[in-house]
């Protein structure tokens, strides 16, 4: 590589190439054109690697973007507003009154296209009114004639000429006649209510404040397929006087209920054993509760105070049972009048009394967007189905504000940090990417498959490092040529070897064999070394006309044999061992006795694996290090009466350091990569143990793994592109150490 | 002893230890896939055991030893198994192979050593291997031609002679069903395409509408013919049928349809079982899977890593050969060069996965992607080229192997006495003369070095291509004989993916393993000679240029 080719100068071309031999001239000047470009544009591809990769991750670490599309006046209204929000394609807006009016604007038009009104009864009036959990988008109106009605919106799309028409509409999905709640009939105040296809229930207190819980179970009649309903009512107890904000989980479980900075938590799971299960002291320094809000599903709460805190609560297993406590907070810069949560996802909006609007998610705890805007006492605020647009009531206007929030959940901290996702004890690294169930939140935490890859490469290092660099140093200093001219380009060969062959091996061969002869393989660790000293002694003892009869040359390869009858000895025994000393199952031993967690395929049958794919590498590169130390040196330091060993730790290893580091790294950079032999000879749990007998998963596993499945652009799918830029400069950096290292090595030894 | 310790003799041999255990190794890998592999074909001795069970009832078990083990009696006694007399310390415990798996439940079973009362090896017990529910151990009795029950004195010749007549039949079948009803088929889509072109284009015009609707009536024509064809052959196959005694001592009725061959392993000499290797050898390597993989060759695995890999060795060459003489012939010496050398070597070194993660995300879902847009919209959402492919397999397994034939090149380059370079120049040749006629030759056995371990790596390298483009099974092969005959869209099987697959995704592991340990040879023994190939040109360059510097 050294040698470069002097240009010929610009005369002397001239020269030689006089008139007629422009298309000579020509074709040189084409050709050089040609691989430059064409070495160009490799390197230029080689780069693209790197950007392309970087390109694809960089989204989820922007922030949210929240735009205004347009306002609306709103016309005639007549009472505060309950509940607003938009249909699926943000192209009408709703708004429910709590006076029972709806009113349909469209988005594009800005005018009013629908007013409808709820069906009172004659002789009732509303006293009462409340909205459901955002994805139900339903509504309910408490009667004063103890009854009540639930309605909906509905947006019926049809395709008249080819082009899409939304007919929004109002509902009542358990029918238009109102359902008999209080038997007595007394007025139903503060209604809270969850509806489910064959369960509703509503809370309520009557005129003298007393606080009432009805279940309705309905059955389905098999001839009319209509839902018969039947009710139980029971009065809650202990409840407070006076009651700021009345909330119900969409389960059906738990009923909330604020009464300034105190919040009762009620069970309600069975209507006649309704229990106080815990009060929450919301009180905080000098401040006020503004508003209470479920999260997206429903398991945890969002407090807010006028001061701009807002701290989010979830149940937790406790000593008394599931217990309500304190997560998490996040501080906004004015008091929060506002939150609305979207209707999958963590996410949730603030907006204040000033107008400063706010986009959080909880898990991340990523502050997305924050700006003020023209939305000073705002009154009503929600998120459209796809949570791609927001909603806001504010100054007799509906706001529609276009929010493009396509990565929420994947913040710095929730990769590398311990997380507390709902339904957990304590914060934890949690790697699961996917899951059955709809309202699944996606832990994406890359701790434990970094440990998984560290872990695997340790144990494959542990293994291959020790046994390669002593080959190499015996294979370049002490073995003869015609035997290392052998030896060398074997153990070469297996790094061609593809690992798809050593992890099939390694999962279906070696980790049968590890688990059925744990003895075996603990007295091998101990028997070999022994034995090659025992021969080594026998060697030195032994007279010198025996020495003379063996062959010289392959006086290196005496101890293949001896290994082999060790490695045979040793599995041959180890089932007397495991019946004199383990009770006959070293598996179960571990397991009952030491307590130890033994997976088939576990760190063990890795190391070894990945430690064979290792040793060539870095054999390899060892060996020629050590090899290319001048023969002087080690000549003059034999010279001086020193002895082979002390030559080879005192000056050949001195020397040939640099290099053997350098093997060392790359053979790191391999081990860190490598991705079918985990694949095949672990679990691909994602525990982070450091445990011999367990299995782990790592990154260049779990890209492997979960890549095809993932959805192009999603988070899921961006992550594992930042798993594999993690590993793509990792190895990078590892193997330019090394190049760097071997090159100023290699610099040296010329100048000696 | 103390001054041998001192002279550290013993760890000069520790370290020589080292040597041999890695020589141990590698050797005993290589040695062990080949046993496993290679004996997989040979037709081992079908036994018959009498054996008794814990209550004392006595059956007959017909099979094959598949593994045996020694465990210690005191595990089975702790598994609830009671003795008659004490065994000793340790039990061997057979693993058998019975098939018959959709009579017995499970086609394999332990039997310890101590339950077996006898065992025999009988002469007339045959293996069936059958192209559903695996292979089948039993007596034939006697053959049904056509209904009627033949009585025959010699039922293996006229056994084989039906089962011959009746595989030719199925192969019939099946080739008419892949060559022209597939045919059929490739043209009715086709058709469907252009129409979905046509409305997409607003060019379906009614007098369109009627010509295509008469090509695709032709077709169908065609097509209920072709049907009527197939059904008949393979009702003619069905014809025949066999009856065998298996080992619960029924007589179970087996079509001769489902059967593709019979051997009478015990009646088999050395040179009859040696004759059963090679075929089942050359069926391996020939014929198609079956029983999702478990059964049956590798053929399409085979084809499907050759053709993606000369795919690759065309567009790796070129660029990485450009690109060496470009850093080593035409860039200017310097800290950038140098930087972009040790770039390119350390892309080398850079996890295949990664390659993978890339390869599906620029090629396959941006690349394929925009070509679907532009060329193949009337297939979408049905993605002709946005999904993975054999071109991308290439195009990616390109890159990754890219700076193999860089640094190949490169040396081969820089071996190149730079005075064979001057004296061309000093004879009056342009540099790209001297780069076309002296250098390029010269380097060509450095390039052909480069290409082999290019290939080589390509071969074995799995994890990228799970993401770019290899599957389980694909139903065609990347050519066939529709135009335009080369399909690159199209997905394959690769020989490392189907080692992965059938040992770790498929139903019945134990069952496959074999088939593993063959596949695993064969991938092996490709490598490693494309390997030794590189190593022996590169050996015979050096010795080359040797003499040319002196």
């Amino acid at each position: 590589m050294e040698t470069q080719v002097i240009q010929p100068g610009s005369t002397a071309t001239d020269l030689l190439m006089g008139k007629g031999s422009s298309k000579r001239a020509f074709k040189d000047k084409l050709t050089q054109f040609g691989v430059t470009m064409g070495g160009t544009m490799v390197f230029v591809a080689l780069l693209l690697i790197f950007f392309y990769l970087l390109y694809v991750v960089k989204p989820i670490f922007d922030g949210a973007d929240v735009t205004p599309v347009m306002n609306v006046e709103l016309q005639d209204v007549t009472s505060p507003v309950l509940m607003v929000g938009s249909d699926e394609q943000n192209e009408i807006l709703y708004r429910v009154s709590q006076d029972g009016g709806v009113s349909f604007y469209s988005a594009l038009s800005a005018n009013l296209v629908k007013q409808a009104h709820i069906d009172v009864p004659q002789d009732a009036e509303i006293v009462s009114s409340v909205a459901s959990v955002p994805n139900e988008q339903r509504f309910a109106f408490g009667l004063s004639n103890g009854q009540v009605i639930i309605g909906g919106v509905n947006f019926a799309v049809t395709y008249p000429d080819n082009k899409r028409l939304i007919t929004p509409s109002l509902r009542y999905p358990l029918g238009e006649t109102p359902l008999q709640v209080s038997e007595s009939g007394t007025p139903l105040y503060q209604l809270a209510f969850a509806s489910a296809s064959d369960k509703l229930s509503f809370a309520y207190h009557d005129a003298e404040g007393r606080w009432f819980l009805t279940r309705h179970n309905g059955e389905e009649n098999m001839m009319t397929e209509e839902v018969e309903w039947e009710a139980t009512t029971s009065q809650l107890n202990e409840a407070p006087a006076q009651v700021d904000q009345q909330l119900m989980t969409p389960d059906q479980r738990q009923l909330l209920l604020r009464s300034g900075n105190r919040l009762y938590v009620y069970d309600i799971r069975y209507v006649d054993e309704i229990a106080l299960s815990q009060v929450i002291e919301l009180e905080r320094a000098k401040t006020k509760v503004t508003d209470v809000a479920l999260l997206a599903g429903a398991s945890s709460l969002l407090v807010s105070y006028d001061n701009g805190q807002i701290y989010q609560y979830f149940q937790v297993n406790g000593d008394k049972g599931r217990q309500y406590q304190e997560i998490r907070d996040f501080k906004n810069k004015a008091g929060v009048k506002r939150i609305a949560g979207e209707f999958y996802r963590k996410s949730f909006a603030t907006v204040s009394e000033s107008g400063e609007l706010d986009l959080l998610y909880t898990t991340s705890e990523r502050k997305l967007f924050t700006e003020s805007f023209d939305l000073a006492h705002a009154t009503q605020m929600s998120f459209s189905p796809r949570a791609n647009a927001l909603v806001v009531e504010a100054g007799n206007k509906l706001h529609l504000f276009a929010v493009e929030n396509s990565h929420p959940e994947v913040s710095w901290s929730a990769m590398w940090s311990k997380v507390w996702y709902e339904g957990y004890p304590e914060p934890q690294y949690v790697w699961q990417s996917t899951s059955g169930s709809d309202d699944f939140e996606a832990k994406l935490s890359l701790m434990p498959l970094a440990f998984g890859t560290m872990k695997a490469a340790l144990y494959a290092m542990l293994f291959a490092t020790p046994l390669a660099i002593a080959g190499a140093v015996y294979t370049a200093y002490f073995m003869s040529p015609k035997v290392r001219a052998v030896v060398k380009p074997t153990i070469e060969i297996m790094e061609a070897l593809p690992t798809v062959i050593l992890g099939f091996l390694a999962g279906l061969w070696l980790a049968p064999l590890i688990e059925d002869h744990l003895p075996g393989i603990i007295m091998l660790l101990v028997l070999l070394p022994v034995s090659i000293l025992l021969t080594a002694l026998a060697w030195y003892k032994l007279p010198g006309r025996w020495k003379q009869r063996l062959p010289e040359t392959y006086q290196e390869l005496m101890l293949v044999p001896v290994i082999c009858f060790v490695g045979w000895f040793a599995f041959y025994i180890s089932p007397s061992i495991e019946v004199a000393f383990f009770g006959g199952d070293t598996r179960l031993f571990i397991t009952n006795e030491l307590g130890i967690t033994f997976d088939q395929r576990n760190a063990l049958v890795v190391g070894i694996a990945m430690g064979f794919a290792v040793i060539p590498t870095i054999f390899s590169i060892a060996e020629d290090a050590v090899f290319s130390v001048p023969r002087h040196l080690s000549n003059g330091s034999l010279a001086l009466g020193a002895t082979n060993w002390q030559t080879l730790t005192r000056v050949v290893l001195l020397t040939a350091s640099p290099g053997i580091f350098s093997a060392v790294m790359m053979g790191l950079g391999r081990a860190v990569g490598e991705t079918m032999i985990v694949l095949m000879a672990t679990g691909n749990t994602a525990i982070m143990e450091w445990s011999v007998f367990e299995g782990m998963r790592t990154l260049a596993a779990n890209i492997a793994v979960e890549m095809p499945e993932s959805a192009i652009g999603s988070s899921h799918y961006r992550v594992l592109f930042l798993a594999a830029f993690v590993l793509f400069i990792f190895t990078f950096l590892f193997n330019t150490i090394a190049e760097v290292v071997r090159q100023r090595l290699r610099e040296r030894y010329s100048s000696l | 002893m103390g001054k041998w310790f001192k002279s550290g003799s013993p760890w000069i041999w520790m370290t020589g230890g080292a040597v041999s255990i890695s020589l141990i190794a590698v050797l005993g890998l290589l040695l062990l896939i080949a046993w496993r592999g290679l004996s997989y074909f040979w037709p081992a001795d079908i036994y018959q055991w009498e054996v008794v069970d814990q209550q004392g009832k006595r059956s007959t078990i017909i099979g094959e030893i598949y593994d045996k083990e020694e465990v210690p009696t005191e595990r089975l006694i702790s598994a609830g198994h009671k003795f008659s007399e004490d065994p000793g310390e340790l039990v061997t415990r057979y693993l058998i192979k019975t098939g018959n798996r959709e009579f017995v439940g499970l086609d394999f079973r332990w039997v310890l050593e101590t339950d077996i009362l006898s065992r025999t090896t009988p002469k007339d017990v045959a293996k069936l291997e059958r192209s559903k529910n695996g292979d089948f151990f039993g007596y034939p009795i006697a053959i049904i031609e056509d209904g009627k029950r033949l009585t025959l004195d010699d039922v293996e010749a006229s056994f084989e002679e039906h089962i011959e007549r009746a595989v030719a039949l199925s192969d019939k079948a099946t080739s008419l069903q892949k060559r022209e009803i597939g045919a059929v088929n490739y043209e009715l889509e086709n058709l469907r395409l252009k129409e979905r072109r046509f409305e997409l284009d607003n060019a379906l015009t009614d007098s369109r509408k009627l010509e295509l609707q008469a090509e695709r009536d032709k077709l169908q024509a065609d097509y209920k013919v072709l049907e009527k064809d197939f059904f008949a052959l393979r009702e003619e196959a069905g014809r025949d049928a066999v009856i065998v005694r298996d080992m619960r001592g029924e007589e179970v009725t087996l079509k001769l349809d489902s059967i593709l061959g019979v051997t009478y392993s015990n009646r088999l000499g050395i040179m009859g079982k040696l004759g059963h290797w090679f075929s089942g050898v050359g069926n391996f390597v020939s014929a198609d899977p079956r029983e999702a993989n478990t059964e049956g060759g590798v053929f399409p695995a085979i084809f499907g890593t050759v053709f993606m890999v000369l795919l690759m060795a065309v567009i790796v060459t070129p660029f990485g050969v450009v690109a060496a003489i470009y850093l080593h012939e035409y860039a200017k010496k310097g800290p950038i060069t140098k930087m972009i050398r040790i770039a390119v070597i350390n892309l080398a070194g850079v996890p295949s996965i990664v390659y993978g993660v890339f390869g599906l995300g620029f090629f396959v879902y941006m690349l394929g992607g925009s070509i679907d847009q532009l060329f193949y919209p009337e297939a979408l959402p049905a993605p002709t080229y946005g999904s993975p492919g054999v071109i991308w397999s290439a195009l990616t397994l390109a890159i990754l192997t890219l700076p193999v034939v860089i640094v190949s090149t490169e040396e081969g380059l820089s071996r190149i006495p730079s005075s064979v370079r001057q004296g061309s120049l000093a004879l009056g040749a342009t540099k790209a003369e001297t780069l076309w006629r002296i250098i390029i030759p010269m380097a060509s056995p450095a390039i052909m070095t480069g290409l082999i371990l290019a290939v080589a790596r390509a071969a074995g390298e799995v994890a990228p291509l799970m993401l770019v483009g290899v599957v389980k099974l694909a139903p065609t092969l990347p050519i066939d004989m529709n135009f335009p005959f080369v399909h690159l869209e199209r997905k394959f099987m690769h020989l490392g993916f189907h080692i992965y697959d059938v040992g770790f995704q498929s139903p019945n592991v134990e069952a496959a393993r074999p088939l593993v340990y063959a596949t695993s040879f064969l991938l092996v023994s490709v490598i490693v000679s494309l390997n030794l190939t590189a190593i022996a040109v590169r050996n015979h360059l050096r010795e080359k240029y040797r003499s040319l510097e002196h």
